[in-house]
């Protein structure tokens, strides 16, 4: 049988349970700012692109340049580099398989983020067993594709978005 | 600790004081004559305290730089110089802080291997064991934040190689992907990561005030250990903290401030990397970079393993195993004194820290002794260090024929002096 006492009970323990709920929601939509501020601010996520003169980059070098405060590198490959990228295409060390045709847009042409995808030094150019890039700080060899060949990095050095506005310029992010 | 000496001032005006906030009662028993501690403290027992003044003095020399440092990725390298050569007193200033903190490891270290060896970790001290590896992460993280500020080429590339390593977790769903840009604040280490830093190496050592306030809390119930490892029973075994240990303790600190000023005046740049007096580039990563020393064992430790989640999941194991180590360890006694093959293991470990920390300062192809890389001698060093823990530590505290353990802490001093 249901009592009086019964009745405050459950009307106190619904209370209860009202309260707490409705307590966490308060305190989990307080923190959500103080978590969100410390994300990206609108002027560091507004979008920036870059133009890169590719006539600047005799065949068989690299040039550097800073995209959204990050290194990118841009290879002008030659027919030989091209070839042994390719060559490359099933190599069982392949930590992270992808085609050299799937990298570019112009065999010639190799954009990508000059970041390690370790814990983010910069490699270096035209060093380690690759022919590509190394890595100083923890010792990842990329090749000639910027591929992850030996070393602790887990992925290929990426490739961002980036368009042809026509024969020798490009256009970054 | 129940107190032998109750604190009761003579001077009314202390007294009046006293009735309405017994602060000073609280002082007298927590460091005063009202605590008393085992007769027989050695001075391993001084490491405690000299951790405490460095923490004070760390924040007494932070609070006059941030007088003159600005927190702004293009004035920062420059401030800090501003503050060595311009500012009146600030090389002093800036030595003490930028080798307090390396002090301020060198005691901590001194401190935690204290408690390996006498086994303060063991009941009933476990949380206060806890607290104190509580303390540890975040001096770790304090000092890590601090090292970033001056903005030099260590600064920024150390700041890019720890943060990434958060990256190794992005297989985790929603936050994963983002957390990384999130500590930084953008898509680089940047001035958002440089202003964000240097707000929580503000703060950070008073929230390690508030952690030390515990940890001499936690403290205070069972009362310190002792070389000997066994409980203090009754006054013969104690003697009130002042004036017997306030005395050695200014003793050792007085040791100690020598070694310290050794430091501060004689090679105050020993202990930095030449590196970090070049100002940061984003653009070009030095040949070799090495962390601070006091973080060396567990760099050699993430180094060891080839793959990039793993070596951060060791090397955070590798500190976060000490919580463990009140069940680790089965032994019934707690110090080493009377565990002749512990004893042994133990100093094994310890140079096996210190030759990982070695390991971590020199590049991980470089070819050592016998032709093999360094790699391998750190994986076979990491080998051992988890081995001392999860295979060591329990087997061999339960099976080893312990040496006979004194009757009370009073019969062994007295024995001891009798021998002369």
């Amino acid at each position: 049988m249901t009592t009086h006492d019964d009745v405050v009970e459950e009307r106190r323990n619904f209370l209860y349970l009202a309260t707490g709920a409705a307590g966490a929601v308060a305190v989990g939509g307080a923190a959500w700012p103080l978590i969100d501020q410390m994300n990206p601010s609108k002027d560091v996520l507004a979008l920036s692109s870059i133009e890169v003169d590719l006539t600047k980059i005799p065949e068989g070098t690299s040039a550097v340049f800073l995209w959204r405060k990050n290194p990118v590198f841009v290879r002008h490959r030659t027919e030989a580099e091209i070839a042994r990228a390719r060559a490359d295409d099933n190599a069982p060390d392949l930590v992270d398989p992808q085609a050299d045709e799937d990298r570019v847009q112009r065999p010639e042409w190799l954009v990508m983020s000059g970041v390690c995808t370790h814990f983010g030094c910069i490699p270096l150019d035209q060093q380690g067993d690759f022919g590509g890039w190394f890595c100083p700080c923890h010792g990842s060899h990329y090749d000639i594709s910027g591929r992850i060949r030996r070393g602790p990095a887990p992925a290929n050095l990426p490739v961002m978005g980036y368009e042809f506005l026509n024969d020798t310029t490009i256009k970054i992010g | 600790m129940a107190s032998e000496h109750k604190f009761d001032p003579t001077n009314p005006t202390l007294k009046w004081v006293e009735d309405r906030l017994p602060l000073m009662g609280l002082i007298y028993n927590a460091i005063g004559a009202g605590f008393s501690a085992p007769r027989n403290l050695n001075y391993w027992w001084n490491f405690g305290v000299l951790a405490g003044f460095m923490l004070v003095v760390q924040i007494v020399t932070g609070i006059v730089l941030v007088m003159h440092y600005v927190p702004d990725v293009n004035l920062a390298f420059d401030s800090v110089q501003h503050i060595r050569r311009d500012v009146n007193y600030g090389w002093l200033m800036q030595a003490i802080h930028a080798n307090g903190a390396s002090m301020f490891f060198i005691v901590v270290y001194i401190h935690i291997l204290r408690g390996f060896y006498f086994g303060s970790y063991k009941s009933p001290r476990e949380v206060l064991w806890f607290l104190g590896i509580i303390i540890y992460l975040l001096m770790m993280a304090t000092g890590f934040m601090g090292y970033v500020l001056p903005w030099g080429q260590m600064s920024f590339w150390g700041a890019t190689v720890i943060t990434n390593f958060f990256s190794a977790f992005d297989f985790i769903p929603f936050i994963g992907d983002g957390l990384v840009e999130w500590l930084w604040g953008g898509f680089a280490v940047d001035q958002p990561t440089l202003n964000r830093f240097f707000s929580l190496h503000y703060l950070l050592p008073f929230v390690l005030v508030g952690v030390v306030i515990l940890h001499i809390w936690a403290l205070h119930i069972p009362g310190s250990t002792n070389p000997l490892g066994i409980d203090a029973n009754g006054p013969y075994d104690k003697v009130p903290f002042h004036p017997y240990y306030t005395a050695k303790d200014a003793f050792g600190l007085g040791v100690f401030v020598i070694f310290f000023a050794a430091f501060v005046f004689y090679i105050p740049d020993f202990l930095g990397h030449p590196d970090n007096y070049i100002k940061a580039d984003r653009l070009k990563t030095p040949a070799h970079i090495v962390p601070e020393w006091y973080y060396l064992p567990f760099y050699a430790i993430l180094r060891a393993i080839p793959d990039k989640l793993l070596g951060i999941v060791a090397m955070f194991a590798s500190i976060l195993i000490m919580f463990a180590m009140p069940w680790l360890d089965g032994s019934r006694i707690r110090s080493m004194r009377f565990r002749p093959l512990s004893k042994i293991f133990f100093w094994i470990f310890v140079i096996n820290g210190l030759f990982l920390g070695y390991l971590g300062s020199i590049s991980p192809d470089e070819i050592l002794w016998f032709g093999f890389e360094a790699i391998v001698y750190a994986q076979i060093s990491t080998l051992y260090y988890f081995a001392y823990f999860c295979v060591i530590m329990p087997v061999v505290s339960r099976m080893e024929t312990t040496l006979p353990v004194p009757t009370s802490i009073a019969a062994s001093v007295l024995e001891a002096n009798r021998k002369g």
